[in-house]
């Protein structure tokens, strides 16, 4: 392949946090393959961070992400990372969960989620590809609430005209970039008109500059109904926070759960990568039946936004081979299998070796 | 609470908006099977205005509102938007000014109707008087603007309760609570706290919580597992209409307003269908199906089954199918196959 400069074919650090629940087990199984395809990263690990700490009380949130931490993915640039389980508790509602603040520290605005449905995973439709790119930042996670009066609680959510605009930018490049052919703007400006309308505002705007990209707003319970019905009618959907947050997670549903739906977090500069439907399933964690598709799809990801296109492409082909394959003890059980994280790991690595 | 309320046998009264587009006709099909089911019935017909009422600043006349309040019942068919600024939506006026606080909507696989899942049935309940809805925004400085949500002890006890009520008397054995309380901690917090106050009386009925994006994974892959979901206001517009599309849409189903000490208005949620106006091919299902949630609000349970059975049965014989369920059967004749199917 060609060589975009010399000195290129040297390992690059990327920075790793395995995180809570399955988060150390999926992104081992990343590490494993990574290694078994000799591709140039080494990974800077943090294996102690989690969302909560223990203390004599308990379990409490984190209260902040630690600067090394913080300090290790602004050197590498890169990220790859698990869930971090944040504890809900009553005396501590100030605190933000960690992966919010590590999203708001590095200033990672747009979330990007790919949801595909993949041959040999079960679904209930077929050749489904959608994009949804959300606003990562602000909106219903500004964190600002307070008790005004005992029994009342205010919670703040901001829009503002600047990151909107920076995720409506980022939408229609990548529709640009990817070929696709149109962009959905989710919303509920009929009732947060000025909310939600700064949002459809700055859309607009950015749809102007991109002529060929069909613009489109839709009402987001309705998206949620059509995601359904006729989910074949997205392409690319461009949404404030809290909706992405709902329609990425409608989407991963659609295909396949979120297991096997990849995504990423880009800031200026910096980019973290994770399941596409952050959870931490806490219920699956140890058992060594968590799907690390969604995980490993991610570091295709990764791998392609380090320019290492060649090796993202053969670990995405070695994954979905997995799919295709159509042997149900090598699939975790989430997509139907009968297999363990360890059988799929080694189905991948087989599959990159040929 | 006992939500359920009036006697069968005894002929009562009852609020109806017919509404506007498909609504007269579809109201008409209700109207003729409630004759045919020999269910007594004395309908108080009220219209929307055509200009806003002084005294409402609304379409929605005192007339109309008074109506509701009296019988304390309505049935409402769909109504078209009315464009114009400076007065008050319908619903936000019905809302408010009935005190509309809950939103029921059971949602059901019809049979015979086929979508992309089976075997559904769930209900939502949704808090439909704060939240993300309280219309408190401001811009701060330019290109910031803040939005408000707002969750009180007072509306999420209340819901809460509902919903326990609801499940009791319903025979469901399961309430989960649908929430984003790891972001929103203090405000979905509380929602949490009061649906947990509630649970500790309801022994007999598993209490559950999910966090609302998990909710929307599960609800697409795997809804089998819901059996009454509880939410505030805005995850609540935005699941019921998600669940309604998983059984086919919101031409099949139904829903009804709660409101306090046993008000209620059941309503189509579906459109006015202007196309399709007048033509007798409009589907009167969702209407139907709210209206026996209606009589089964009333304490009229038989009625409200009889009517449902016989809707049902229609749909999955597939002889008589409107032409929104891949059918060529007109309003009437689908009207006239439910009559024939009555107990
Ligand atoms: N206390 C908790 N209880 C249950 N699940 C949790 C908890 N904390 C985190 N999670 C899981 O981890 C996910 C990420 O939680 P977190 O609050 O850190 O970020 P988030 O903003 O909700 O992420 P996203 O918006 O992508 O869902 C949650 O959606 C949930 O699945
Ligand atoms: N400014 C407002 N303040 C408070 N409530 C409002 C406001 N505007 C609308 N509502 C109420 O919010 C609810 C939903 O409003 P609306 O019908 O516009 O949105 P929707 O998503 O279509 O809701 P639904 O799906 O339930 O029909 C209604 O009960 C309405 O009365
Ligand atoms: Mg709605
Ligand atoms: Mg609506």
């Amino acid at each position: 392949a060609y060589l975009p400069l010399p000195g290129d074919a040297r390992s690059q650090v990327v920075t790793l946090i395995p995180g809570d629940g399955i988060g150390p087990e999926v992104t081992k199984a990343v590490v494993d393959v990574v290694a078994a395809m000799q591709a140039p990263i080494t990974w800077e690990r943090f294996d102690y961070l989690s969302g909560s700490e223990e203390t004599a009380s308990g379990s409490v949130p984190r209260t902040s992400v630690p600067k090394e931490v913080l300090d290790s993915i602004r050197r590498n640039g890169v990220c790859l990372k698990g869930t971090l389980f944040t504890p809900l508790n009553k005396e501590n509602t100030n605190t933000q969960s960690l992966n919010v603040q590590l999203r708001k520290d590095l200033d990672l605005h747009v979330n990007v989620v790919h949801g595909f449905t993949i041959p040999g995973v079960p679904t209930r439709y077929r050749d489904l590809d959608i994009v949804v790119i959300r606003e990562n930042t602000e909106g219903e996670y500004s964190g600002l609430e307070h008790e005004v009066v005992e029994g009342v609680v205010e919670s703040l959510k901001v829009i503002t005209y600047e990151k909107s605009l920076r995720t409506a930018q980022y939408a229609f490049e990548f529709a640009y970039l990817n070929h696709r052919k149109k962009v959905s703007a989710i919303h509920k400006a009929n009732i947060m008109k000025l909310g939600d309308g700064m949002f459809l505002k700055a859309c607009r705007e950015v749809a102007r500059n991109f002529p060929n990209i069909q613009y489109e707003e839709v009402i987001v319970d309705n998206t949620c109904m059509q995601l359904v019905n006729k989910p074949q009618q997205f392409d690319v959907m461009v949404t404030p926070n809290l909706y992405g947050n709902l329609v990425s997670n409608v989407v991963a549903g659609l295909c396949g759960g979120f297991g096997v739906v990849p995504g990423g977090n880009i800031g200026d500069g910096v980019a973290v990568f994770e399941q596409g439907a952050r959870h931490v399933a806490k219920d699956l964690a140890g058992a060594g039946v968590a799907n690390p598709t969604a995980t490993l799809l991610s570091t295709a990801m990764l791998l392609r936004h380090l320019k290492l296109a060649g090796f993202a492409d053969r670990l995405e082909a070695a994954v979905l081979k997995v799919y295709t394959d159509c042997d149900k003890a090598a699939i975790t059980p989430d997509v139907g299998g009968t297999g363990t994280l360890l059988r799929f790991t080694e189905a991948v690595a087989r599959n990159l070796q040929e | 609470a006992s939500m359920t309320r009036g006697f069968a046998s005894k002929s009562f009264e009852a609020t109806l908006f017919p509404g506007d587009g498909i609504g007269p006709e579809i109201a008409a099909s209700v109207r003729e099977i409630f004759v045919a089911a020999r269910i007594p019935v004395v309908w108080d017909e009220q219209h929307i205005g055509k200009t806003p009422d002084p005294r409402t600043n609304s379409m929605v006349t005192r007339e109309n509102l008074d109506s509701v309040l009296k019988h304390k019942i309505g049935l409402k068919g769909p109504m078209a938007t009315p464009i114009g600024k400076g007065f008050r939506s319908l619903n936000l006026t019905l809302r408010k000014e009935l005190d509309l606080y809950a939103n029921v909507r059971p949602c059901f696989n019809i049979p015979g109707y086929k979508t992309r899942y089976d075997g559904i049935n769930l209900v939502t309940v949704r808090e439909n008087t704060e939240g993300e809805y309280s219309g408190l925004e401001h811009e701060v400085v330019p290109g910031v603007v803040e939005s408000l949500k707002i969750i009180t002890r007072k509306a999420s006890s209340r819901i809460a309760e509902f919903a326990f009520a609801y499940a009791r008397e319903n025979n469901r054995s399961k309430v989960t609570a649908v929430h984003k309380a790891n972001i929103m901690k203090k405000a979905d917090g509380l929602f949490l706290e009061c649906c947990r106050e509630v649970s500790a009386k309801y022994g007999d009925i598993k209490y559950e919580e999910v966090i609302v994006d998990n909710a929307c994974m599960q609800l697409v892959s795997n809804p089998l597992q819901f059996d009454v979901l509880v939410m505030p206001n805005l995850y609540g517009d935005i699941i019921s209409d998600l669940c309604a599309g998983l059984v086919g849409g919101l031409g099949v189903t139904p829903s009804m307003n709660i409101g306090m000490n046993g008000l209620a208005l059941a309503e189509a949620v579906h459109g006015t269908a202007p196309d399709i106006a007048g033509k007798n091919k409009a589907n009167p299902t969702a209407l139907l199906l709210s209206s026996a949630m209606m009589l089964r609000h009333l304490g009229r349970r038989q009625e409200g089954d009889n009517i449902q059975n016989a809707v049902l049965g229609v749909i999955a014989e597939g002889k008589y199918r409107t032409a929104d369920l891949g059918g060529n059967a007109t309003t009437s004749d689908f009207t006239k196959a439910v009559i024939d199917k009555l107990e």
